[in-house]
């Protein structure tokens, strides 16, 4: 509910321009009557490798995934490249957590990538080779082409994570959503994702990252967005990767806030 | 493969289109006395009536739960690998109001109350009823897809029951035997019958070749699907859907509570034989199309034997020969493999503790040496916790392949091909544990894999990047024990920090 | 016309005693079988006993009891085991496991159903599906009375059930809600969990004389999930879905004999009619039950979103008078300032002049001195969680005003005492506009 107090302007009134790959306008989700990230709202510039940073449970993953609609939410917008999200779904390339789907299922690593051209070749059509070779040549892109025809469950936790990798990157995207992709990898997994993560910023496309391990933010991404539960803030990593911002986003006493949020969700319950 | 796949279907029902055609429409053969429950050893010739096809009711039994047996065998792949094995039962036992309602509405507007495809129609209406049920219940409430199926499951069932109660009593002399949905009379199969099954059945399958790597997608990854734009909710109830399909048409065979079984066994025997889907479907269509045809054909043969009850016994018999013996799952195959893969480690522990006894007291430096200095068993005892037992088993095997030669039973060397596999090994050893020292925070993942093959465990650059240390490290072209590098490398990070990410 | 002038208390008043022993007893078990997830699990050991209870006709030539449950039992613990082995071992999806064996069992109990039925009288269908009307007819001799031989059974399974869920409560909750802790702490959720399935075929062949093989999983599986959606306490659930079951039994019965009538026909199945009765309970709970009915659920979200409105509009008004005494806003500009659609602004005005929080005059609105006091301490809840969300929370001051538009709503004078001492205590907000006081100094 609006009021007169403060400006609230919507920056994205007027269409954004098309070279926004992301920007988001105070999205709010809640899971069952509690708020799990709140009035989020930040714009990414293109061509940066983006990385999402905050402690366990502060929405990082809701976040990417009510972006894409895989969740709904409370209200907010979201537009890819100046559009929203439905209309431009073919541009973003989604790589979620390792832990979303079981690794028992009966295909093989080129299976699993040539998926990522399944909506590409259209309805009840059939897979052809010429698909096949562009699974094939994403696989050799991110180094494992030699176990393309293993099934997934015999791959390591890094092979795994890089078949992931490679059934994005064979949509030609332009944006790429990637949940925790660094989580419980080899250091090999770890060095090649980054030198493609490189290579696709090289080649002008932006990725949104969300990692967890602090050491290497500075490293990796030139961009960040600090989250827990709302962006505490955003912007190049020189600038916004400072310790009290950190310790904003880790520490801080928020315990009121919680306090808040519970009386909330009891309030909602009683009546 | 999708073409190959058509083609199959169309080549496995020619013959069968044959026997179709030339049919006129007889009635039903009766089954056998009610009160004669005696299984009686066939005679010869009941043997050669079934097997070579002579009747033509039995015909048209087989035909028919062939094919029933190959549409559940491919709808129920898909069911199973999106873990909704069980919505089966509760969509079969949904249908049972439908099924009593219209045959109430036909025989209150005059019509025959026991037309197969009325009944069929109410089937799918309260099967699509019960779908929604069940997806309302779990989607709305807190409660599970488990407790979602079972309420469905039962107060559906429970008012069909009642319903068949006032069946019962209606006027029309044609409700006897509505209960036989309920547990199939597959005997008393017509060859309308078949054809309806046939026909749907066909269907189901042909759709579900359309949407196959659609369906696919949705069963491993539905987030991922959902990011692409696939209208996943609307995959599932076609899925679903056809599940319900696929059951309804096989109540009259194999009746409601045994049509699940179809739907479950099949596909899950078929799991054991491939690591590939497409595989899976078509073994689990082969095994649903051969559970049908011997069960009924044994049915035949010892008429004491309800068929329905028959063919989900065959298809047990199946999955179980599939979960011993199937290869690559079965549980023999596994069990095989974990047994070499032991006496490999333990023939690789040998060697190493040969190697590194030898190594200790300097006598590798001259290949004599090595190769003619006996060990005494004593010894290796104590690096391993070996009784002594395994230990002259694991000799005696390591003899038998030449890599170490015995004598009196109580010392033995190595021999020269023994001495190069063991140089190989500790070498691997020690990349392994260089390995685990330098990267021990995410190495723990991969302890459990065969240490064996290192080169199909770390990614070829760590390989490539180990070794480099090692060689520098290394004096003789065998390496130090990786501890004594560790030393020398912490005292290189202290004088360049940040070099290497330290654990 | 109904059914109950024909009402016999011998043989109706037995068949609802029948009923609720079977109902409670297996309610009581049910809790467990929902709480672990585990709710077709009843419905595959309620199948897969037909083996052993032909197996038991077979080798004991009789319908007698006692052959009969230890065939049950044995067969229930017989699923429980193959199950778990199949998914271990052969690394089979859970439900499909379960689907292969009771499926399996069943089949093989069909087949020697049909030959056991010639050495005993039995009709495969009642087995199946019970024949609870024929319970008064089957009598033993008790202490001088004429007491159905069901009834009996019943009330011993049920004491057994009872004894069972009351001494191991503790142990049940534990293993059902964290099976990991529950056996570090000593003792075997193992063998809790395979006596529970015992005393669910033990119980599944008590009730299959009464409601039949098949409906018995309605039994289960019903009353405890409507109570679940009514309590969040496992003992109130327990007893909640002793009275459901209770309630769908005697209904089940009723309703067998009269609702057929309306028709135009006789009674129909007792059994069927309970699992519908159990059905209509779930469904009314629901939906409507007090706290996560999704009716109620529903109706709850719309009156919240109405009295954040109702206090939206009074903090606007303060807000307004704050700046222009003078002012007296109109309908559509609260609306067009908070973006409210015409009809819940409407209702929420009316429901504010009627409280006395503001009034009317021709048009235009007013606070009263109530409705001042109630905007004053919204607006200074407001407030301070905006300092509290600037000095803590690290956010911008643009920000925070949304922020706080959430939290004003929620806090009740504890709350902002907190904040108060929390923040700086300064009587003005971080864009400027004094904070107001407490109480009003008067």
């Amino acid at each position: 509910m609006n009021t007169s107090e403060s400006s609230t302007s919507d920056p994205q009134s007027e269409s954004s321009p098309v070279e926004t790959p992301l920007s988001v306008y105070d999205l709010t989700v809640a899971y069952q009557r509690k708020p799990v990230i709140w009035d989020v709202s930040f714009e990414i510039p293109p061509g940066k490798l983006v990385g999402i940073i905050g402690p366990n449970g502060a929405g990082k993953s809701t976040l990417i995934k009510a972006i894409m609609g895989l969740i709904p939410k409370a209200s907010g917008r979201v537009q890819i490249f100046g559009k929203p999200y439905q209309k431009n779904r073919h541009r973003v390339g989604y790589v979620p957590q390792r832990e979303s789907v079981d690794w028992d299922f009966p295909v093989d690593a080129l299976d699993v990538v040539t998926m990522g051209l399944y909506k590409e070749i259209g309805w009840c059509l059939p897979v052809r080779k010429k698909h096949r070779d562009r699974a094939m040549e994403a696989l050799e892109r991110v180094g494992i082409a030699d176990y393309a025809h293993r099934q997934i469950s015999q791959l390591s936790g890094g092979q795994q994570q890089r078949t992931f990798l490679a059934r994005a990157l064979v949509q030609n995207a332009d944006l790429y959503l990637m949940d925790e992709p660094f989580a419980a990898v080899d250091a090999a997994t770890e060095k090649a994702i980054v030198q493609i993560l490189q290579e696709m910023k090289q080649a002008g496309k932006t990725a949104l990252v969300i990692h967890h391990d602090l050491q290497t933010v500075p490293e990796y991404f030139d961009y960040v967005i600090l989250l827990n539960m709302r962006v505490i803030d955003h912007g190049l990593t020189e600038d916004v990767f400072t310790p009290e911002n950190l310790q904003k986003t880790y520490g801080g006493r928020l315990t009121l806030l919680e306090e808040a949020t519970e009386t909330m969700r009891r309030r909602e319950q009683s009546l | 493969m999708r073409a190959f796949a058509l083609v199959f279907l169309f080549a496995s029902l020619w013959p069968n289109c044959f026997v179709l055609g030339a049919i006129d429409r007889s009635e039903i053969q009766t089954q056998q006395s009610i009160t004669d429950r005696s299984i009686s050893i066939p005679e010869w010739k009941d043997w050669k009536r079934v097997f070579f096809l002579e009747d033509y009711n039995t015909r048209i039994v087989i035909l028919g739960t062939t094919l029933l047996g190959m549409s559940a065998g491919m709808i129920g792949s898909f069911a199973l690998l999106r873990k909704r094995a069980l919505m089966g039962d509760a969509l079969s036992h949904a249908t049972l109001p439908g099924i009593a309602i219209a045959f109430i509405i036909a025989t209150s507007f005059g019509l025959n109350g026991k037309s197969l495809p009325i009944l069929l129609a109410g089937a799918a209406v309260s099967g699509l009823l019960g779908i929604a049920a069940i997806l309302l219940i779990r989607n709305l409430t807190r409660l599970k897809e488990d407790a979602a199926l079972g309420i469905v499951l039962s107060v559906f069932f429970g008012a069909g029951i009642a319903l068949l109660g006032i069946v019962q009593q209606m006027r029309t002399g044609h409700a006897a035997g509505l209960e036989s949905f309920i547990y199939g009379k597959t005997a008393s199969m017509v060859a309308s019958d078949a054809w309806l099954i046939g026909s749907a059945g066909l269907t189901c399958m042909l759709i579900s070749i359309l949407l196959y790597k659609e369906l696919t997608l949705l069963c491993f990854d539905e987030g991922f699907a959902i990011s692409r734009g696939f209208p996943v909710v609307l995959l599932d109830m076609t899925l679903m859907g056809l599940v319900v399909v696929v059951t309804i048409i096989g109540l009259q065979a194999v009746g409601l509570i045994l049509m699940i079984s179809l739907l479950v066994i099949p596909p899950a025997a078929a799991r054991f034989w491939t690591e590939k889907i497409v595989n899976m479907t078509v073994v689990a269509i082969i095994l649903g199309a051969l559970s049908g045809m011997i069960g009924s054909a044994m049915s035949a043969i010892f008429p004491n034997l309800p068929s329905g009850a028959m063919i989900v016994l065959v298809a047990t018999a199946m999955f179980l020969f599939s979960m011993v013996f199937g290869i690559p799952r079965g549980i023999l195959i596994r069990k095989l493999r974990r047994h070499q893969l032991n006496l490999k480690v333990n023939r690789q522990h040998l060697l190493r503790g040969l190697y590194e006894f030898l190594e200790a007291r300097g006598l590798l430096n001259e290949k004599q040496t090595a190769e003619s200095t006996f060990v005494p068993i004593s010894t290796l005892l104590q690096m391993r916790s070996w009784s002594p037992a395994k230990l002259k088993k694991i000799v005696k095997r390591a003899q038998r392949e030449h890599l170490v030669v015995a004598l009196q039973e109580d010392q033995i060397r190595l021999t020269k091909a023994g001495l190069l596999e063991a140089t190989r090994i500790v070498h691997e050893h020690r990349l392994w544990e260089l390995y685990l020292i330098t990267y021990a925070d995410v190495a723990a993942s991969k302890v459990d894999q065969d240490a064996d093959a290192i080169e199909h465990v770390l990614e070829p650059e760590v390989i490539a990047e180990l070794e480099t240390l090692l060689v520098r490290q290394s004096t003789q072209g065998v390496l130090q024990s990786p501890h004594a590098i560790e030393i020398q490398q912490e005292n290189a990070n202290r004088s360049q920090p940040g070099s290497r990410r330290s654990t | 016309m109904s059914g109950l002038e024909q009402w016999n208390w011998f043989l109706d008043g037995w068949i609802i005693v029948a009923g609720i022993l079977c109902a409670i007893s297996t309610a009581l078990l049910g809790n467990f079988l929902v709480l672990r997830k585990m709710s077709m699990l009843g419905d595959a050991i309620t199948h897969a006993i037909l083996p052993g209870l032909a197996a038991a006709f077979m080798i004991s030539d009789s319908r007698s009891s006692l052959p009969m449950f230890v065939g049950a039992v044995i067969a229930g613990i017989l699923t429980a085991l193959f199950t778990e082995w199949i998914r271990s071992f052969g690394k089979v999806d859970e439900g499909a496991s379960m689907g292969v064996v009771f499926t399996s069992l069943f089949a093989l109990g069909l087949v020697m159903i049909v030959q056991a039925a010639d050495h005993v009288d039995l009709d495969p269908g009642c087995v199946l599906y019970g024949a609870i009307e024929l319970t008064p007819l089957d009598t033993i001799l008790i202490t001088g009375w004429e007491i159905p031989r069901v009834v009996v059974v019943l009330s011993v399974v049920l004491l057994i059930n009872l004894v069972f869920v009351i001494f191991f409560l503790k142990e049940l909750k534990l293993s059902s809600f964290d099976p990991a802790l529950a056996s570090t702490t000593g003792f075997n959720a193992t063998i809790i969990h395979y006596t529970l399935m015992t005393l669910v075929a033990i119980t599944a062949v008590a009730s299959f004389e009464t409601v039949g093989n098949i409906l018995v999983v309605a039994m289960f599986v019903v009353p405890p999930a409507a109570a679940y959606m009514l309590t969040d306490r496992l003992v109130s659930m327990i007893v909640l879905s002793a009275i459901l079951a209770t309630i769908a039994a005697v209904t089940g019965h009723l309703g067998a004999i009269t609702v057929p009538r309306w028709f135009g026909y006789h009674s129909t199945s007792t059994a069927g009619m309970m699992a519908v009765a159990a059905g209509l309970l779930f469904g009314l709970a629901a939906l409507f039950a007090p706290r996560h009915g999704i009716v109620i659920v529903f109706v709850r979200r719309q009156l919240l979103s109405w009295k954040i409105l109702a206090e939206d509009i009074i903090a606007l008004m303060y807000r307004i008078e704050e700046r222009d005494p003078l002012q007296k806003p109109d309908a559509a500009y609260l609306r067009d300032i908070l973006f409210s659609r015409p009809f819940p602004t409407t209702l929420t005005l009316r429901y504010l002049t009627k409280q006395g929080l503001i009034a009317e005059i021709n048009g235009n609105y007013e606070l009263t001195e109530t409705g001042r006091d109630r905007a004053r301490q919204l607006v200074r809840s407001h407030r301070l969680w905006e300092h509290y969300l600037v000095e803590h929370a690290g956010m911008s001051a643009e920000n925070i005003h949304k922020q706080a538009e959430q939290l004003e709503h929620f806090t009740d004078r504890q709350l902002r005492e907190k904040l108060n001492e929390d923040t700086i205590d300064t009587d003005q907000d971080p864009h400027g506009s004094p904070i107001p006081p407490e109480d009003e100094v008067r």
